[in-house]
């Protein structure tokens, strides 16, 4: 005896599953089809969106680039095409002050080579063929040869800190801003999860302070109370105290990042190396910190974004970074004021390419580590 | 601890130089450049061209300074402060003096660690708005917008003058002198107030100066000088004398054209105590006899300086005349 | 004492610690005092007491330049607050829109959600604030040629206004009214649901809510008197007066800090989203659950539990990040201390109370989602 059909049909499936459960059909109209027309409801939305674009996008398109004053063309370019066009020309006019501030004008070479060698630094880090014993050597030789670049001496004319400014400190405080912050950090994670109830306490004080407290406001402390805290009369520039307040900051918030990845290390790989009877430090060097870190390394890369984007922040204790240094190089000209608008795309167009870049190869990074398990 | 080795490593590859614990004027001789900080952008006053060289009559002033204790003007690094951070470099000992057109006042005199060496510049406060708006009188401006820097005697200023005439305003407080500028011209407030002479230089720096008119009320005393930390007295009395010596040099003549001519044939006593051909003055403020030929010679008298800077902001003399003009400067004598 | 144990040595480790770092904070403090003195800077928080002499512009509690400085911190914490508490509505509300977008099955939908979490993640907020307030200043009309939406809403550089009722008791109880009405809505629905699990059948909730939520402020209202009197924002001499403003500063702030939070908070409900396992819902399916239920009682528990820890990160993000006030001039906690600090040259003590007021509030937060998380644990066997 057969059984009657059901009576009602399933629910039909909302559009999330619809997607993983029925199979793609093949064939390239059908493909467009699920993607953007595959429902009533969905034709009405693409529709709208495409009307949508269709009104904002030309407009958009012709003030960015077809109507623009592209090159290095004079402010009277711009003056004509206001309104209608960007006026990109100002990158190409204001350029070297964007870049390098106040650095002496005939010297500006260096720190162009400085910003060479600062890239350099992390890309080469980040290739995996690199990650062996050499890479700490690389990165000794790079620093010297960026700060004897950027500081002169030995046969370079001396520039002192206090007149660095552009891209090349925006990436410093980056890079060494992590770098330097990496060992504190590890200090910061096992000390929190060490069984030395004072360690435990100072490493919890430090971290939850830091990271309860905006960058802000640390940056003004590093800049108005360092000299306070010192013995009369010991000063530090300003650049470096900055430097340190970044280090100070960015160590709670890898010591977290690193403690989660010590936490995903297996319960089991500790007592197995206890008993083997490896001493604390060997244990950690050997067996669990390979493990922990590379669990860690796609959060740490996504600190160094995010890093990347807070050294912004110095522009309140007036540090001449990248975003401080394309603020003012608009902003003191009579002549190209009216444009800062452009200016400051430009800063975030720069901003915006490293940090996808980075978190491009943060994924890269993912998918590597979860085919190598 | 790692914290302290780190710190010295990063100190080691950073650091410019400590100061010393001892005099600052030791340590300005001992590093062979004198550090000055001063405005970010203000023409007339302390402003950069493209190229990063300064100019401006406190720019001026600290030349002067160098051309006194190191013989040479061109021996300045100037560090550009904004209203809130100039104090606290001269209090860090980043800089040796403040030369920022600063107010000179009694809560800045005594609580902040610094002392006020003179006064380079009587102004007063006053307000700007856009010709359009048609407001005469700053007794107008009930339930305006004005913006206004942080961290200045304007600000309080401008509460008090409000308070006392009855009115009510609107602050917008950005810190950067750019940004307010820009916030101003925008249309975002109404008025933009500061010093006299600040207005002055705005106003000629933008492409229509004609739309923007200065009101006629000073609503307060602002004289501007060059500022030192409280215990560095011999820097302080070499300022203080120096902005003397450009006083008295105007006031008997001497002009950065003449004064190797005064000093060679001058037969008035009084200019040859000056110059350094009698008397040991220079000895007793630490410098070298001929102090002041060198420092007329790198920026002339005061008048010269005057005119050079604050002239093309088309601000009369008035109170910065010499007292012998109806003006305020006036010298003790240099004897 | 065994010197070879390794609860000796880790002992003796402590105290060496203890020492240092207690020789360390001894010796930092001594340079202050020390070059606090040298420099005639006054300790101590006595000039929270003194005349603040400042005026602030936004000021949701009534203050006059005569007032102190602790008035006028008070101001900026309240400042603070009010524009984080709406910059995480705001941020909330677009992210979760933003994310589940990500995971549509139209391509352009997801394409458009998709560019503008990477747009937004990518560049620093201080630059997007500064595109913000730019934005508001220069393209919004000047004051006198105001855009005005019939009178209600008035845009211009100035900022925003609304017109507002006037002040008048009858709101007051009707809101009153309104929160009574949302309590009773809770107890109405507990007891259908009650009611449901003995019998099998429901009273009918929403309606009876809607109900509730509508006719009783309405009545309170009335009774009150009925006040109909309503603000408008007229232009008088400088600017607009009546009703309530927004600053520029504040619009900026608020927006800036809405949609980068968005962006970040897209990513966090995708992943949630994506956390929950297919199985469940295609059980959920087979059993007829409508999507809506489907929704409620099977994705939402689950991905929620994967949501909230990030979520409430993001929160503090962006209450620190509201920090960044001081660079567009709009009068939040760190902005004030920091006119403070500069007026009365006590750096530290405006500092500190800075720092409080920041961990106090980040310690809460992270107080309630430990409490969140504790009550959400899988209970496993």
């Amino acid at each position: 005896m057969t059984t009657p059909a059901p009576a009602s049909p399933l629910p039909r499936p909302d559009r999330v599953s619809s997607r993983s459960s029925r199979p793609p059909r093949a064939g390239l109209p059908a493909r467009i089809r699920q993607a953007f027309f595959a429902s009533r409801r969905d034709t009405v939305l693409t529709l709208a969106l495409l009307a949508l674009i269709a009104t904002v996008a030309p407009g958009l398109l012709d003030w960015l680039v077809l109507d623009a004053v592209w090159g290095p063309q004079p402010v009277a370019a711009c003056e004509a095409a206001r309104g209608q066009g960007a006026c990109w020309a100002v990158v190409w006019e204001k350029f070297r002050v964007m870049m390098f501030a106040t650095y002496p004008f005939e010297e500006q070479w260096r720190p162009g080579l400085a910003i060479a060698v600062l890239i350099a630094l992390p890309v080469l880090s980040a290739w995996p063929r690199m990650w062996n014993p050499a890479l700490p050597g690389v990165w000794v030789i790079g620093s010297l040869l960026a700060f004897w670049l950027m500081g002169g001496g030995f046969g370079l004319a001396k520039v002192p800190a206090s007149q660095w400014g552009g891209l090349p400190v925006t990436l410093m405080l980056t890079i060494y801003g992590i770098g330097l912050a990496f060992p504190l950090a590890l200090l910061l994670a096992l000390g929190r999860r060490s069984g030395l109830p004072v360690l435990r306490a100072l490493s919890i004080t430090w971290i939850e302070v830091v990271r309860g407290v905006p960058l802000i406001t640390v940056l003004f402390m590093a800049s108005v109370m360092f000299a306070l805290f010192m013995p009369a009369g010991f000063t530090i520039d300003q650049l470096l105290r900055a430097q340190v307040a970044i280090i100070v900051f960015v160590a709670a918030y890898l010591a977290e990042v690193i403690r989660g990845g010590l936490q995903a290390v297996p319960k089991g790989q500790y007592e197995a190396a206890r008993a083997l009877g490896l001493p604390y430090w060997r244990m950690m060097g050997l067996v669990i910190l390979p493990q922990a870190l590379r669990v860690a390394i796609p959060p740490i890369v996504n600190s160094f974004i995010a890093l990347f984007k807070d050294t912004s922040l110095v522009v309140v204790i007036a540090i001449f970074d990248f975003a401080y240094a394309v603020k003012k190089s608009v902003e003191t000209d009579v002549v190209w004021k009216k444009y800062f608008l452009e200016a400051l795309l430009f800063s975030m167009l720069v901003y915006w390419i490293g940090c996808y870049a980075m978190s491009r190869y943060s994924r890269w990074l993912e998918q590597r580590s979860a085919q190598v398990r | 601890m790692i914290r302290a080795f780190l710190a010295g490593l990063a100190m080691a590859l950073f650091t410019t130089g400590a100061a010393h614990a001892g005099s600052t004027l030791d340590a300005i001789k001992a590093r062979d450049s004198l550090r000055c900080a001063v405005n970010t952008g203000l023409q007339g006053f302390a402003a950069p061209d493209s190229q990063g060289r300064w100019s401006g009559i406190d720019v001026d002033f600290c030349r002067a300074l160098a051309a006194a204790i190191l013989g040479d003007p061109a021996k300045v690094e100037f560090r550009p402060t904004n209203t809130q951070n100039r104090f606290t470099t001269l209090q860090t000992g980043e800089v040796d003096i403040l030369s920022h057109n600063t107010t000179w006042s009694a809560s800045r005199d005594s609580a902040l660690g610094l002392v006020f060496a003179g006064i380079l510049f009587y102004d007063g406060q006053g307000f700007m708005v856009p010709a359009a708006l048609g407001v005469e009188s700053a007794r107008e401006l009930d339930g305006a917008t004005v913006c206004i820097l942080p961290g200045t005697t304007t600000e309080l200023n401008l509460a008090d003058w409000f308070r006392a005439n009855s009115m009510q305003f609107k602050p917008v407080v950005i810190g950067e002198l750019s940004q307010i500028l820009q916030a101003f011209f925008a249309g975002r407030c109404d008025v933009f107030t500061s010093d006299i002479s600040g207005l002055a230089s705005v106003r000629l720096g933008t492409d229509r100066p004609d739309d923007y008119v200065i009101l006629p009320e000073a609503i307060s005393k602002e004289p501007l000088g060059p500022a030192v930390r409280r215990d560095d007295w011999e820097l302080f009395t070499i300022v203080r004398w120096i902005l003397f010596g450009l006083l008295e040099a105007e006031e008997h003549g001497i002009t950065s054209a003449n004064v190797e001519q005064q000093r060679k044939e001058s037969g008035s006593p009084s200019v040859q105590r000056m110059l350094g051909v009698t008397g040991d003055i220079g000895k007793g403020l630490g410098l070298d006899a001929d102090w002041l030929v060198r420092v007329v010679g790198a920026v002339g008298n005061y008048g010269e300086m005057y005119e050079r800077n604050i002239g093309p902001l088309g601000i009369p003399r008035g109170q910065n005349a010499l007292w012998k003009d109806g003006g305020l400067m006036y010298s003790p004598p240099i004897r | 004492m065994n010197l070879r144990s390794e609860r000796v040595r880790g002992w003796i480790w402590q105290v060496a610690l203890l020492a240092a770092v207690a020789g360390l904070l001894a010796w930092l403090v001594g340079n202050t005092l020390e070059n606090l003195a040298a420099r005639g800077i006054q300790v101590g928080f006595g000039f929270l007491d003194q005349e603040a002499g400042f005026a602030i512009s936004q000021t949701p509690v009534p203050y006059a330049p005569g007032d102190s400085y602790a008035r006028a911190l008070v101001i900026g914490l309240a400042n603070t607050l009010i524009v984080s508490a709406i910059g995480i509505v705001a941020a909330t509300l677009l992210g979760v829109v933003v994310g589940v977008a990500r995971l549509a099955g139209n391509r352009l939908l997801a394409g458009l959600a998709t560019a503008y979490v990477e747009a937004v993640r990518n560049v620093p907020l201080l630059l997007q604030l500064f595109v913000w307030y730019g934005i508001l200043t220069e393209w919004l009309p000047p004051v006198r040629q105001a855009i005005s939406l019939g009178g209600v809403v008035v845009m211009s550089q100035r900022g925003l206004r609304f017109a507002w009722p006037q002040a008048h008791a009858g709101w007051a109880v009707a809101g009153i009214a309104l929160l009574v009405a949302i309590v009773l809505a809770f107890a109405w629905r507990y007891r259908a649901e009650r009611r449901r699990d003995a019998t099998g059948s429901a009273p009918p909730v929403l309606p009876v809510i809607a109900a509730l939520l509508v006719a009783l402020p309405l009545a309170a209202w009335w009774l009150a008197g009925a006040p109909m009197a309503i603000e408008y924002p007229v232009l008088r001499g400088f600017d607009h007066r009546g009703g309530i403003a927004m600053s520029p500063e504040f619009a900026a702030l608020a927006i800036g800090l809405s949609t980068y939070t968005a962006g970040f908070i897209a990513e966090v409900v995708r992943a949630g989203l994506l956390s929950v396992d297919r199985g469940q819902v295609d059980a959920a399916k087979a059993l007829g659950l409508s999507p809506g239920q489907r929704l409620r009682l099977v994705v939402m528990p689950q991905a929620l539990r994967v949501i909230v820890p990030p979520l409430t990160n993001q929160y503090l993000n962006l209450t620190k990040n509201s920090s960044l006030a001081v660079a567009i001039g709009y009068p939040d906690l760190v902005s004030v201390a920091n006119t403070t600090m500069n007026q009365t040259g006590q750096a530290i003590e405006a500092m500190a109370i800075v720092m409080a007021v920041y961990l106090t509030i980040s310690l809460a937060i992270a107080a309630a989602m430990n409490l969140f998380e504790a009550r959400t644990r899988l209970v496993e066997r």
